[in-house]
């Protein structure tokens, strides 16, 4: 245990590469099935591609982990920097879902106003 | 209500008679108590449009306003008591009204006091204005702990703004033309009147409050449960707090 203090195992790196890269494909196809707008789609690119270059880069996440005063377990970055893009996409998500039900309302104003104008219009 | 009547049917001031002048009234599920609001108003006002705003209700609340020659602007489905009355504030902005007269659907509201309300815009001393159930102690003013609520607000706003602010959550108003550009561009959301007051001070709009007496609803349930309540200061106070550090709105053409 004491051996293993401070380096990232080969393992985890691995692992974590592989859900990075496979995080990356998805969104990419996603957006190639027009499912996925690029808007949306580029934080979880950028989650991917962080998580890939931590991942990988073992000694530069020790690194981190030693100025973040991380001991024992440097792999413990990799889920705070996962958890903390997931929070920044979950907040980019509130302010869409806000915005979306604005437009909503103004949609649904909109619409009463105009039904009545055409009931008007046709003798209403 | 003694001064109230006083202003009943054929009582009104020749000043707002050359007004246009429109009764705006949210109505969600309120079938039961619709007719009788649009009744009132036009005992009161016999020449008043009167806008009832469907909230997307499920019962017909629709078919029982416009029964009774009301206008009706019927919402898609349920937006909620801001996006409603806002509906109704864009009518009166498009259309070009004078004054608008808020009501709500329930029956609390009584119209006879739409000569008191009035007097202060009338006057030009005022943009909105407010009927309170707090000037004097009359009337139906809430169970206990909604009033105490109702206090905290009204010292938070009171606070924030300045002026004296008495039951910011009034929602039984008069507004000018200036106020209704206001309403019609900005209006908040979910529980409105207190964030609205704390938008038209920072507008630069003249608010005054009018003693009047409320009734209890006559029908349906009221829109805040126990549960919600909480949810409710929450986020209202979020919104006052928030409304501060906002650019004060202008005030649209």
């Amino acid at each position: 245990m004491i051996a293993a203090a401070g380096v990232t195992p080969l393992a985890v790196a691995i692992a974590g590469a592989c859900a990075s890269v496979l995080l990356v494909l998805v969104v990419l196809e996603l957006i190639r099935k027009r499912r996925l707008r690029e808007r949306y789609a580029l934080l979880w690119l950028a989650t991917g591609v962080v998580l890939l270059v931590l991942s990988l880069w073992r000694s530069g996440l020790n690194t981190i982990a030693g100025w973040l005063g991380v001991k024992g377990y440097p792999p413990a970055v990799l889920f705070a920097v996962a958890t903390l893009f997931i929070l920044l996409v979950l907040l980019d998500y509130s302010t869409v879902i806000s915005k979306l039900a604005d437009q909503n309302t103004i949609l649904a104003q909109r619409l009463a106003l105009l039904e009545e104008k055409l009931g008007q219009r046709h003798g209403g | 209500m003694a001064e109230a009547l006083q202003q009943a049917p054929g009582g009104l001031d020749p000043r707002l008679a050359a007004l246009r002048r429109m009764a705006l009234v949210p109505a969600y599920n309120e079938e039961g108590s619709i007719g009788a609001v649009i009744e009132e108003i036009r005992a009161v006002d016999p020449e008043i449009e009167i806008v009832v705003v469907d909230d997307g209700s499920r019962d017909d609340t629709a078919g029982a306003a416009a029964a009774k020659g009301a206008r009706v602007l019927r919402l898609p489905f349920n937006v909620g008591i801001g996006g409603a009355v806002q509906t109704g504030y864009r009518y009166a902005h498009e259309r070009g009204f004078d004054l608008a007269l808020r009501v709500d659907g329930d029956g609390q509201h009584d119209p006879a006091w739409f000569g008191v309300l009035a007097k202060p815009v009338l006057a030009g001393h005022a943009d909105i204005a407010v009927g309170s159930r707090f000037i004097g102690r009359k009337g139906y003013r809430s169970s206990r702990s909604r009033r105490q609520a109702i206090r905290v607000l009204a010292w938070t706003v009171t606070l924030l703004v300045g002026g004296r602010v008495t039951d910011p959550t009034s929602g039984f108003q008069v507004t000018n033309r200036r106020a209704i550009a206001l309403f019609a561009a900005y209006y908040p959301h979910d529980y409105p009147e207190v964030e609205a007051t704390v938008l038209a001070a920072k507008a630069g709009l003249r608010r005054a409050e009018v003693p009047v007496e409320m009734r209890e609803r006559s029908a349906g349930r009221s829109s805040i449960g126990a549960v919600r309540s909480v949810y409710y200061m929450v986020k209202v106070m979020l919104a006052i707090f928030v409304a501060v550090f906002r650019r004060p709105p202008e005030v649209p053409a």
